[in-house]
């Protein structure tokens, strides 16, 4: 009886969470992947068939999208890297107390109101008849209307402001572990800012680097409203042709589809970026 | 065990009780006015959820026809989607007061949303597309070819659905209605329309997929021409009167919004109350005001305001009226090429 004891409560305290993941995110997506891999042959009949895999495969328009966007997420992940890690070196390193709470507190501000109000601030600053192009109007550095909006600077500028914090809070707290005393000990030794940086503080901070990549990696590659808000006619992003495909073409067939291969892809390149920078994803989710 | 059944409890559907109608719509649809008359009248609750054609099929399909007691979808698309999903169960007519309904929308819509013996759609409010257009331009965009004419480079816009597809084959000189029945014919006539649409992908500023969008885009100036619904249009010239709504010169594009039973609603009887309910003439012209399109319900019109008559005679003339092509039902298979058509054009650089 007594051994059992533990066990029970070990149980019980998983339970809430195994049934979480199982309910809701285990049996979807194998609901998903089998409902990929049926054709609808006729009214209410369907039959076994790849035919979904093959299209994403043979049609370049899918292929090309998936590509474009997978460029862009990691494009948009590097740019939040170099913006992210100075503010992230500030707010552990050069401040205290107060401040640094404050700090934290402005980069949390944005995330209080959702995603798609903040997209809707965006299009107010960046369109023709916006605050960006009529303050340039005013100030006599434009002759006209400029329009900023629905381009692909646009979408970049609008991933790499949704997911700066997620970039930051990882990188805050692993150079916060960063002892002051191996840098000052670096400098001693004749090291420079540069080699400092290269040699010590990177290769420390690398385990939060990769983690925080991978986290703005995948809400990049995962984002919907960003691209088609501010993409306008070019967006082209794959959750959009997942979309589509759900609602718009009733094709749900196709559109799970994608989704397994948005899935499948997207873990594939998580691993060769963990591969390329010899990092272990148990390290990094430490 | 005993998390079990609690989670089970959180993940169960909740249980409509006897009286609620859960309404699923168009904005504007149910306005709250009508609702409370409703819920004075009868006592029954109404729960209206916004929706858009290719919305509606998708929840009722994702739930085989549960979760709500009436939607609305649009006659055309009726027929190919319950073939296909199964999601609507047939009207009972005894049980709808059709002295209230203009004969000849009821007939029109009794046979476009047949299937055998049985009817699924009875008329609610219908309306056009067609071009909302700037004054400044108003010259030179007659027809929806005219959205791709040339000086207007990134000031049009339109949505990448159907209606554009339809309206541009019209104005090729083309029937895309007659070619429903012939395939082969019909994807022919769509690839010319694709590669239409592809050249006139500089003219386009952002395709609009929301009402607010458009009316953004259009309100500011930045857009001059745009595909758009009649309603839309003549709610932008109340506020901007440069703005109107033209018929093309080809056919207005006319559509009939419906009521349609969902094959597992659990509250048939209210939705048939709400159905006689809305239909009343004072009633119908309230939700005239709200939505901007007008109703099926007869004799409605002697109580709509004269600013929408107004609106609606400046954008039709008898000629145009006549000229409006009213949707035929869409076979099933049809939107797998205009799909294909669209994903093109959105991929074109």
């Amino acid at each position: 009886m007594r051994a059992d004891g533990p066990r029970l409560a070990t149980w019980l305290l998983l339970g809430p969470a195994l049934l979480w993941l199982v309910l809701l995110i285990v049996l979807p997506h194998v609901d998903m992947l089998l409902v990929s891999l049926r054709l609808r042959a006729g009214f209410g009949q369907y039959q076994t068939s790849a035919v979904h895999y093959l299209a994403f495969f043979t049609e370049p328009l899918y292929w090309r999208t998936f590509m474009r966007t997978a460029v862009m997420s990691i494009l948009a992940t590097f740019l939040t890297l170099v913006i992210a890690f100075p503010v992230a070196w500030y707010i552990a390193k050069m401040v205290r107390g107060r401040v640094r709470s404050l700090l934290f507190l402005a980069c949390l501000v944005p995330f209080w109101v959702s995603e798609l109000v903040r997209t809707y601030g965006w299009m107010i600053l960046l369109r023709e008849t916006g605050v960006v192009s009529g303050f340039l109007q005013w100030s006599g550095l434009a002759s006209g209307p400029v329009e900023m909006l629905y381009n692909d600077v646009a979408v970049m500028v609008g991933l790499v402001y949704a997911s700066m914090l997620f970039m930051v809070v990882p990188l805050v707290t692993t150079l916060d572990s960063l002892d002051d005393s191996l840098i000052e000990a670096a400098y001693d030794l004749g090291g420079n800012a540069w080699s400092v940086l290269r040699e010590i503080v990177i290769p420390f901070a690398m385990p939060g680097i990769v983690s925080g990549c991978i986290v703005v990696f995948m809400l990049s590659l995962g984002n919907y409203l960003t691209p088609v808000l501010l993409g306008g006619k070019d967006s082209m992003w794959f959750t959009e042709q997942i979309f589509t495909q759900f609602i718009v073409r009733f094709n749900w067939e196709q559109g799970a589809a994608f989704g397994v291969l948005l899935l499948v892809l997207s873990s594939l390149i998580v691993w060769l970026g963990l591969k390329l920078t010899r990092q272990s994803f148990t390290e990094v989710m430490r | 065990m005993v998390v079990l059944p609690a989670a089970v409890a959180l993940v169960w559907p909740v249980v409509a009780s006897a009286d609620e109608l859960r309404l699923l719509t168009w904005g504007g649809y149910a306005p709250d006015e009508v609702v409370q008359a409703f819920e004075k009248e009868t006592g029954i609750k109404v729960l209206v959820t916004l929706s858009n054609n290719e919305d509606m099929i998708s929840k009722l399909r994702a739930t085989g026809g549960a979760g709500f007691d009436l939607a609305q979808p649009s006659q055309d698309r009726i027929t190919s989607a319950q073939q296909e999903f199964n999601i609507y169960k047939p009207i009972e007519f005894t049980k709808i007061n059709q002295a209230q309904i203009i004969d000849s929308m009821l007939a029109a819509t009794r046979k476009n949303t047949a299937i055998g013996d049985e009817v699924f759609g009875v008329p609610h409010i219908w309306g056009t597309s067609g071009l909302v257009v700037n004054r400044s331009v108003a010259e030179r965009v007659k027809d929806w070819t005219d959205l791709c004419g040339p000086d207007l480079v990134g000031k049009v816009s339109y949505r990448m659905r159907r209606p554009i597809l339809i309206g541009m084959a019209f104005a090729m000189g083309e029937n895309p209605f007659e070619a429903y029945a012939d395939v082969p014919r019909y994807e022919r006539m769509m690839e010319k329309v694709g590669e239409t649409l592809v050249a006139c992908k500089p003219n386009v500023k952002a395709y609009w997929s929301g009402g607010d969008e458009l009316i953004n885009l259009v309100s500011s100036g930045e857009v001059v021409a745009a595909e758009g619904w009649d309603a839309g249009g003549w709610k932008l010239h109340d506020e901007k009167p440069e703005i109107s709504f033209v018929a093309p010169a080809s056919g207005a594009l006319g559509w009939i919004d419906t009521f349609a039973l969902p094959r597992r609603g659990k509250n048939e009887e209210a939705a048939y109350k709400w159905i006689n309910f809305v239909m009343k003439p004072e009633i119908a012209a309230q939700i005239t005001r709200s939505a901007g399109n007008f109703s099926a319900s007869k004799g409605a019109e002697a109580f709509v305001d004269e600013r929408l008559k107004a609106n609606y005679q400046a954008s039709f003339d008898q000629a145009a009226i006549d000229n409006i092509r009213w949707y035929p039902p869409v076979p099933a298979g049809l939107e797998a090429i205009e799909g294909r058509i669209l994903d093109r054009v959105q991929a074109a650089r």
